[in-house]
């Protein structure tokens, strides 16, 4: 029995079958095949590609001719064909089913972006031809700059980081190439207990202390406390918004108003704006600084860990440190600032203008979706995380009441006393079909797992997600602890050896261990 | 709203189950007055075919670079990507997977990240490689804050030949911890003396190969020389294509090697996404920034691989981790890697020749032009002329000719007027012979009007 998903609605114990009983020869089981690395499929003489010959001349390498062996495997066409798309069915992705990794954004990732991407005016084009040949790109920069000042509330964007924490760091750059000018050079920024890891990261390559600030019982930042930490010598303030407890900080406009009482900057850590966008600025809440995670909220495929791109929009007091180079648009042309002739900007984030191909494809999901449909996808993606909220409420445990934002936040206590952990949890998902939520994140709650659907995702899906969830509560509580203790057992690959991995690390192939 | 499958009925089934009226009271925790009423400022919702039309504009008002006779280098290189790569790159299940933080359920992308990492290791000459980074210029950033971590010294000694936005980019990433100090002013054949500038706070010297100007060098002596001080040596290779000529910067001596990977199954793309290459000895591992993966076992015996050494990353170590890189290039750290399966050694170095051969035979047709001088006497498959005009101007007047002459060294020295008449030139296979045939033509017209 099949639902419209190809799925069996049926429940069924885990039972060893026909598939599993016999070794076979190959190590294969039917369509899930074993493949080896490149270096024990192919050689150093083969090829895949048919290149000319060519005819001898004179070197100019000034005698530093590589003449040894470099040991790379080569493979044929059909071979390389054939080993790629095998590794390819052994990835988990949004194409194959809903993927509630929270704080991650996995939303549908359109192919008209990825089309739109490879139009020969657009992915063909070097970074430093003369601007005269590249208007249409710079057009489309300034494009997606207005897109992202108007739906920020925000007055400047800084376009060439290269991932939201490249982005976190322009961002903290510019507070502090703000505060050196005015000569009051400060030491601390102030991180929540709930931020990305990226965040604490980030101010201390910015050389700062970091000092976190404690949550409070309803999962948001202490206000109190905040304000206690407040003082001349706090750069900023890090607040992920809406935050990583899936929850809006009410307290937001506060927030910004005590820290620019003492003359410090409000950094958001904008990963989360997909829940927001189109429903609120930024901008109208007191933020002098947010990136924007182009892959989550604009929907570029993060093709198993990025790129990313992380604009970040600059209040008006900030503007002027932005990073070079940016797009001006002329009377009749635009051209790109590449040097600072205003001795106000902060430097350079990367070689070159960032991360053009991924700012076509948020272009292409803008352009499509349009400021009313923008709208619409911060409302199902609240509405489907609430809904996944109040369906697994009664039965998994919320540590923080609703609502929440684009992704709901539960806690392990319960599986208490089940002798299932939150991993085994997770892992008894993929047998499901399903890839697990993110677990163990945010910290503030004991076995954290953080479900987002993202707004692309069906009722019909949605409701088979629950009723795959509150199954595997059911047989929690039940005592089946097998099922979740050895599990995944439809998986490529059983649960994996990562203590061993990480003590004796093994990092590349190599020839001497092959033989 | 193609995207988006909930109905209008499911919408308001949904919101009786969770026991509220309307949409907007799933956003009472927003501040009163804060909640946008109207629309923004926007268009609204466009077709898919309308989209098309917008981006068909745009790329209409662009040169692509495989419509003329191309010679821009300087970091970036049109290089002819296989058909296959991209077809690979478009399945689903490496296009839309995440980071692979369930690794049973992620073994595709795992293992090619293995696999990536060993070619790097093996072109670069190095023990190991991490999973990538954005791109070159960041991971050169990079690699400058991993030698203040090994040798707890904060002095950073730059050629003046490294890319000058390199240069930039590791200003900004070491702005708030270290010194850097950029020897020499850049020029194609002057020779630099970067050990005068090691003094004992200097963590590394960063040099590259071929160098901005495009100079082959062998950087063996100065390797010694700064290990014998403690001193690290960075190499940065922004043409990974020319490892396959030139003596690797691992058998030269570095402890550190970065690269800029694009050249290898990744297009222009007007400056990114671009992937990093990162390489070092495997002493430092544990210093490494970004991302890395590991072989293991499983439950059943098998060998699978994992994301590892995460203790020294952001989720874990926070404010004491060796980088705050998340996200790296693992779309892109795929391209390279099927292309560079593809190629294999065999292609590798074929593929290093032709370009090499390419970039000589355009040079020996040039000495022969009047106005033009060939400055460099060792290059891979870009070099430096200096010209009798103005580079910039001369660029220009070829466009009107639709070639695509270089890159006027001017563009990233605005204030050095002893570059203003400079022009570096590269050829790759995509160059033909009429391309170079015709780029010497107009020269030799524009030069001598």
């Amino acid at each position: 029995m099949l639902n419209n998903q190809g799925r069996p609605t049926g429940v069924e114990e885990i039972t060893e079958t026909q598939s599993t009983k016999f070794e076979t020869y190959t190590g294969n089981r039917g369509l899930s095949q074993v493949e080896g690395l490149i270096y024990e499929i192919g050689d150093t003489q083969r090829t895949g590609v048919d290149l000319p010959d060519v005819e001898d001349f004179d070197d100019c390498l000034g005698g530093v001719t590589r003449d040894n062996e470099i040991g790379l495997a080569g493979l044929s066409e059909p071979e390389s064909m054939r080993h790629y798309t095998r590794l390819s069915r052994k990835n988990y992705a949004i194409d194959l089913g809903l993927y509630p990794l929270g704080s991650c954004t996995m939303k549908h990732n359109p192919r008209l972006n990825e089309k739109m991407a490879r139009l020969p005016g657009l992915g063909d084009i070097h970074p430093l031809q003369p601007q005269s040949t590249v208007q249409g790109a710079l057009d489309l920069i300034d494009t997606l700059a207005h897109w992202l000042k108007t739906l920020t509330g925000m007055p400047a964007v800084a376009m060439s980081p290269k991932a939201g924490a490249h982005g976190e760091l322009c961002g903290l750059m510019a507070i502090r190439a703000a505060l050196e000018a005015k000569g009051d050079a400060r030491s601390v920024v102030l991180a929540p207990e709930s931020a990305h890891g990226t965040n604490p990261a980030t101010a201390a390559l910015c050389g700062y202390k970091v000092k976190p600030i404690p949550a409070t019982e309803d999962g948001r930042v202490d206000l109190d406390a905040m304000k206690e930490a407040l003082g001349p010598d706090v750069a900023a303030i890090m607040v992920t918004n809406p935050n990583t407890c899936g929850l809006f900080e009410r307290e937001i406009i506060e927030i910004a108003d005590a820290v620019h009482a003492v003359g410090g900057y409000f950094y958001c850590d904008g990963a989360n704006f997909n829940a927001i966008v189109g429903k609120v600025r930024p901008g109208d809440l007191g933020v002098d600084a947010m990136h924007i995670n182009l892959h989550k909220t604009f929907s570029t495929p993060h093709g198993g860990g990025g790129p990313g791109a992380g604009p970040v929009v600059l209040s008006e007091a900030l503007a002027p440190y932005a990073p070079i180079p940016y797009v001006v648009a002329g009377d009749e042309e635009f051209s790109i600032k590449e040097h600072d002739d205003t001795g106000n900007s902060f430097g350079r984030m990367t070689a070159f203008h960032g991360q053009m191909g991924m700012f076509i494809r948020a272009l292409s999901y803008m352009m499509s979706h349009g400021s009313d449909g923008l709208a619409r996808v911060a409302e199902d993606s609240v509405l489907n995380a609430n809904y996944v909220l109040a369906s697994l409420k009664d039965i998994m445990s919320a540590p923080f009441e609703g609502p929440c934002m684009h992704e709901a936040l539960f806690d392990d206590r319960f599986l208490k006393d089940t002798g299932v952990s939150t991993l085994d949890f997770a892992k008894a998902m993929i047998d499901e079909g399903y890839h697990p939520m993110t677990m163990y994140f945010p910290l503030v709650v004991h076995g954290a797992m953080l479900i987002e659907p993202t707004e692309t995702e069906s009722k019909q899906a949605v409701d088979q997600f629950i009723g795959m969830m509150r199954f595997l509560c059911e047989k929690a509580k039940a005592g089946e602890t097998e099922r979740f203790t050895g599990a995944p057992y439809n998986a490529p690959l059983r649960r994996l050896d990562e203590t061993g991995a990480a003590r004796k690390p093994k990092l590349r192939w190599t020839k001497e261990e092959q033989e | 709203m193609r995207y988006l499958p909930l109905s209008a009925d499911d919408r308001a089934e949904m919101l009786g189950k969770i026991g509220v009226d309307n949409v907007n009271d799933l956003f009472v925790d927003v501040s009163n007055g804060a909640l946008l009423k109207g629309l923004v400022d926007l268009p609204t919702h466009m077709t898919e075919m309308e989209v098309e039309q917008n981006f068909e504009a745009f790329a209409a008002k662009n040169v692509a670079a495989g419509s003329v006779p191309f010679f821009v280098g300087a970091g970036a290189y049109r290089h002819h990507v296989p058909s296959s790569v991209d077809y690979q790159l478009q399945r689903g299940e490496f296009l839309t997977a995440y980071t692979p933080y369930q690794p049973e359920i992620s073994q595709g992308t795992l293992q090619t990240l293995y696999e990536f990492q060993t070619q790097v290791a093996q072109i670069t000459g190095m023990d190991v490689a991490n999973a990538s980074m954005y791109d070159g210029s960041t991971a050169c950033g990079e690699a400058a804050l991993m030698a203040r971590r090994i040798t707890r010294k904060k002095r950073v000694v730059v050629s003046g030949n490294l890319h000058p936005q390199y240069i930039d980019v590791v200003r900004s990433a070491t702005k708030y911890t270290d010194d850097v100090v950029v020897v020499n002013d850049p020029t194609v054949n002057k020779s630099e003396n970067l050990l005068d500038q090691v003094d004992e706070n200097t963590s590394c010297v960063i040099v590259q190969n071929p160098d901005f100007f495009g100079n082959v060098n062998d950087f063996t002596d100065l390797a010694d020389a700064l290990h014998e001080r403690k001193v690290l040596l960075v190499v940065v290779t922004t043409e990974v294509v020319s490892l396959g000529a030139i003596k690797s910067p691992g058998s030269m001596g570095a402890d550190i090697v970065v690269g800029e990977g694009q050249s290898i199954g990744n297009g222009l793309n007007f400056g990114g996404p671009y992937v990093g290459l990162f390489a070092t000895r495997q002493k430092y591992v544990r210093q490494m920034p970004g991302r890395l993966c590991g072989e293991t076992i499983d439950a059943d015996g098998k060998r699978g691989f994992v994301l590892t050494l995460s203790t020294r990353e952001q989720h874990i170590r926070r404010e004491k981790a060796t980088s705050n890189i998340c996200t790296n290039a693992g779309l892109c750290t795929l391209a390279f890697t099927i292309h560079m399966t593809l190629l294999g050694e065999a292609g590798y170095r074929k593929l290093a020749k032709i370009n090499h051969a390419g970039a000589v035979k355009l040079k020996n047709k040039l000495a022969n032009v009047d106005g033009v001088e060939v400055l460099n006497k060792t290059f891979f498959n870009e070099f430096t002329v200096r010209l009798n005009k103005d580079a910039a101007e001369v660029v220009e007047a070829l466009v009107e000719h639709d070639v695509i002459a270089g890159l006027p060294v001017s563009r990233l020295y605005p204030d050095n007027e002893e570059l203003k008449n400079d022009l570096l030139i590269a050829v790759t296979e995509t160059t033909s012979e009429d391309d170079i045939d015709i780029l010497v033509a107009e020269l030799k017209e524009v030069l001598n009007a």
